[in-house]
């Protein structure tokens, strides 16, 4: 057990915890954010993606020493307060069914529209081809992200 | 809080003030009888709450799973109640008894709520109304209901439903309340968007694996790899060294490791030393579970006996004979099994993401010893359900651990133990066989079938037959004269379970493909040679054509593309499609474009209708192109997604849904999309290369 200090969704949070503890179990049990999903436990389905400085993270393949120092961005922290224009355009497709997974998806589209401010069909599957959805929303999931990407260049 | 301040006409409905906030409605309705009737000791189908602030908010008794019940159920209350839509919530109701056998399964939550919500709702409004009527003093006929308010148009007044609703507390509930004319509805048959999907996008959706209860420890349970296997002996106690481990213990249904986190039981899990008795089993293999089927495909027992399929099979110059298998399949829900139980001594209350909150509170009674009322059960929101979460196995881990550490605790399934834990769709293994006349239409069918049996689990089959083994299969709607289905017990200690549509899942992966098969031999156009023989089918027959004629169907189509058809009728509804497919340089099969046609009667949300045909598609999809699980000494061979994997975003197909209105009976809609994919996709593949894929998964194509 050590002290890690990581910034959690801009705020600085010191968590003792087994440096080999993955950083999705470091969010979800000592610091309580469960917005950020368990499916797998081995970077195969990507319900727990979160930012590290920016990039789109599998959570539960990154140790908390390996986060100590880094910039985290879960779903909670997204948008401050606010929706943001790729969870509004989540509820505007009317994308989830169960909605387990659609934390994960909506921070790999955040990721990929940061990068990308008109993804292609082919960018969209290359970015979003890691995470997993069961109830199979991935057509509203595309359509999504271009309806996203539509209203940021509007 | 809420004060009970009158129950009037106590066997339909009860009435409460919420303290200062408005009303309470539980609603009573006959579950027999004639509609309008009040019989005694009813259940309770129905929560409304309007709050003095104008919030509607309909407790809804049945488990979200994605198949948006928490939405269609408030449109159809809402539609009768003509409360705002904008003011209208949802939220699960807690397990309660007054609701009869509380579930959510076989794709029955709108065929068994669909008119007893409508009545419910007319009877609200027809109290709101009369509360309004004698407000005014005037006759209530001369009033009206209108999103949310009710109006006196004679004299311009109006009130809303807030401000009405606590002197509808005391007005008689009415027994036999109009229904609106269908022709009026502004809600139950246009789209509407989900009243949950807010939650599901910013994180604050609680599912299971969320539950937080105060002083809650999280356990990890080890189970026996070997199925029917059982505990010898085990050491805790490096285990027990973990950093955060508090306690490690036998449970009657495994091991549990009991932490402060889930890494620390992962953790504490992993360096447990376990012995056990594998018992009989330790050797099995999914070529023994093969085996045993070849050895019982005579020994079935008839399902379904028309004519003489062996008589007419002699007489005929065209016959053939195939082979037909299905593995063992899992669930593989995007949210691992979980449950959270505080048991104390004299109450136990469980936070649960189930599907059958009346069998978890039995089950929770009897590991306590406590009375079914005295347990308290919250259905959380489900990640995903497909029939696993009717099982009550990951709620007994957790009551078990909770009453030995006398403590609130989390059992979380590592996705690895979820998978490994069976309750499967069962293996099955089917021999066909059909003759064609003279003129190549199909005259005799046999279709043989060997399945582990779900039903089981609840007591003698009737007639040596599950019918849940054979749905899909006996009823098979062909217009051919001759036709045997029988079906055959294996017994094995595989655990099996219900599995989105259930039987349907392969049998109509079997019957449409050997149809496509006879079709062949004959000569005949698939689609056409099922339009002939459903030609007394109309609901069949109707979305069979939608599917055909908005595909394209015998419309030329680019090279080294090709079309399958493929149509089949579960839980109530009809559904076609018409899959379009290529093989890419490797023998990978691409699926294009997936056109369905679905008949299920009326419609509350055409959104979630083509929402769940979707998601039907996806799953069979996945499971026609990849899903097994197969057994090696005893054990499940496949434990995560990258041994068990599922369909991906790039490998979705466009999904064309047309809805085909028929205006008969109702049927469901979170399963029987999912039954025609796996034969419309093999029977395109077919088209394509001549090859017939008879053993799922398809994999990878030669």
């Amino acid at each position: 057990m050590a002290p890690i200090t990581l910034t959690i969704n801009g705020t600085a949070r010191t968590v003792d915890v087994p440096p080999d503890m993955p950083l999705l179990w470091v969010i979800r049990d000592p610091l309580g954010l469960t917005g950020t999903k368990f499916g797998c436990g081995i970077g195969q389905c990507r319900a727990c993606t979160v930012h590290i400085d920016g990039d789109a993270i599998f959570s539960c393949q990154v140790s908390a020493s390996t986060a100590a120092g880094k910039k985290i961005t879960t779903i909670e922290g997204i948008s401050g307060g606010q929706l943001h224009k790729v969870q509004r355009a989540w509820i505007e497709e009317d994308v989830p069914q169960c909605g387990y997974c659609q934390s994960g998806q909506i921070m790999s589209a955040v990721a990929l529209l940061a990068t990308n401010k008109a993804p292609t069909d082919a960018d969209i599957d290359e970015a979003m081809r890691g995470n997993i959805c069961r109830c199979g929303t991935y057509n509203r999931i595309r359509r999504a992200i271009h309806r996203a990407a539509k209203e940021s260049s509007e | 809080m809420t004060t009970t301040r009158g129950i009037t006409r106590r066997h339909f409905i009860e009435v409460s003030s919420l303290a200062g906030a408005g009303l309470l409605i539980g609603f009573r309705l006959p579950t027999k009888g004639t509609a309008g009737t009040a019989v005694a000791g009813g259940e309770i189908n129905a929560w409304i709450r309007i709050g003095t602030d104008d919030i509607v908010t309909f407790i809804v008794n049945q488990s979200e799973m994605g198949q948006g019940v928490l939405t269609s159920y408030p449109m159809i209350l809402a539609e009768e109640l003509e409360a705002d839509w904008s003011q209208v919530r949802s939220e699960l109701a807690p397990a309660d008894t007054r609701f009869g056998s509380q579930g959510t399964g076989g794709s029955a939550s709108i065929r068994t709520g669909y008119a007893k919500l409508r009545k419910v709702g007319a009877a609200a409004r027809e109290m709101l109304v009369s509360a309004a009527a004698q407000n005014w003093r005037v006759d209530p006929s001369s009033c009206r209901a209108e999103n949310g308010f009710v109006i006196h148009a004679a004299s311009n007044r109006r009130m809303s439903y807030g401000q009405l609703a606590e002197k509808a507390a005391t007005v008689t509930p009415p027994e036999n309340p109009q229904l609106k004319d269908p022709r009026t509805f502004k809600l139950i048959g246009k789209p509407a968007k989900r009243l949950d999907t807010v939650s599901k996008v910013n994180g604050a959706g609680v599912f299971g694996m969320d539950v937080k209860v105060p002083g809650m420890l999280v356990a990890q349970v080890a189970h026996s790899p070997v199925f029917g296997g059982k505990l010898k002996s085990f050491d805790g106690s490096t285990a027990l060294k973990i950093p955060d481990v508090r306690n490690v213990i036998a449970i009657p249904t495994g091991i549990a490791v009991v932490a402060d986190n889930y890494w620390a039981a992962t953790k504490g899990r992993e360096a447990l030393e376990i012995v056990w008795d594998e018992g009989t089993n330790g050797k099995l293999s999914s070529a023994d579970i093969t085996a045993l089927f070849e050895r019982m495909v005579d020994q079935g027992k008839v399902a379904r006996s028309d004519g003489d399929p062996a008589g007419a099979t002699a007489k005929a110059t065209r016959k053939i004979e195939a082979l037909y298998q299905v593995p063992y399949l899992a669930h593989a829900t995007m949210e691992p099994m979980n449950c959270t139980a505080d048991v104390r001594p004299d109450r136990c209350e469980i936070w649960a993401p189930t599907q059958f909150q009346t069998a978890s509170r039995q089950l929770a009674a009897q590991i306590t010893g406590l009375k079914p009322e005295q347990v308290m059960l919250h259905t959380t929101l489900l990640g995903g359900g497909f029939g696993r979460r009717a099982q009550t196995d990951f709620l007994a881990d957790a009551v078990h651990t909770s009453k030995a550490v006398g403590q609130p605790v989390k059992v979380i399934y590592s996705r690895e133990d979820d998978m490994r834990a069976g309750f499967y769709r069962p293996a099955a293994y089917n021999r066909m066989a059909g003759a064609l006349d003279a003129e190549g239409w199909p005259v005799a069918w046999t279709h043989q079938i060997v399945s582990p049996s779900i039903l089981e689990a609840f007591g003698p089959l009737k007639d040596g037959i599950d019918r849940t083994s054979v749905e899909g299969a006996e009823n098979l709607p062909y217009a051919i004269p001759n036709m045997l289905v029988t079906y055959a017990k294996p017994d094995l200690p595989v655990t099996v379970w219900f599995w989105r549509s259930v039987g349907s899942s392969q049998n109509a992966f079997v019957t449409e493909c050997f149809l496509d098969e006879l079709a062949a031999l004959g000569g005949k156009d698939p689609y056409e040679l099922r339009r002939r023989l459903l030609a007394n089918r109309p609901r069949h027959k109707r979305v069979l054509e939608t599917a055909a004629q908005k595909a394209g169907w015998g419309a030329p189509l680019p090279q080294g593309r090709s079309r399958g058809i493929a149509v089949h009728q579960s839980f109530g509804s009809f559904v076609a499609q018409v899959a379009e497919v290529s093989l890419d340089g490797q023998g990978h099969v691409r699926v294009h474009r997936v056109v369905c046609a679905v008949d299920c009667g009326d419609v509350v949300n055409p959104d979630t209708v083509q929402a769940q045909m979707e998601s039907g598609i996806a799953y069979g999809l996945s499971a026609a192109l990849y899903g097994e699980i197969t057994i090696q000494n005893g054990r499940a061979v496949q434990d995560n997604f990258d041994s068990y994997p599922v369909v991906r975003i790039d490998e979705m197909p466009a999904v064309e849904t047309h809805i085909v209105t028929s205006g008969d009976a109702l049927g469901g809609i979170g399963e029987p999309g999912t039954p025609p994919i796996a034969p419309a996709v093999c029977n395109a593949i077919y088209a394509l290369t001549k090859k017939r894929i008879r053993k799922l998964p398809i994999k990878q194509l030669a």
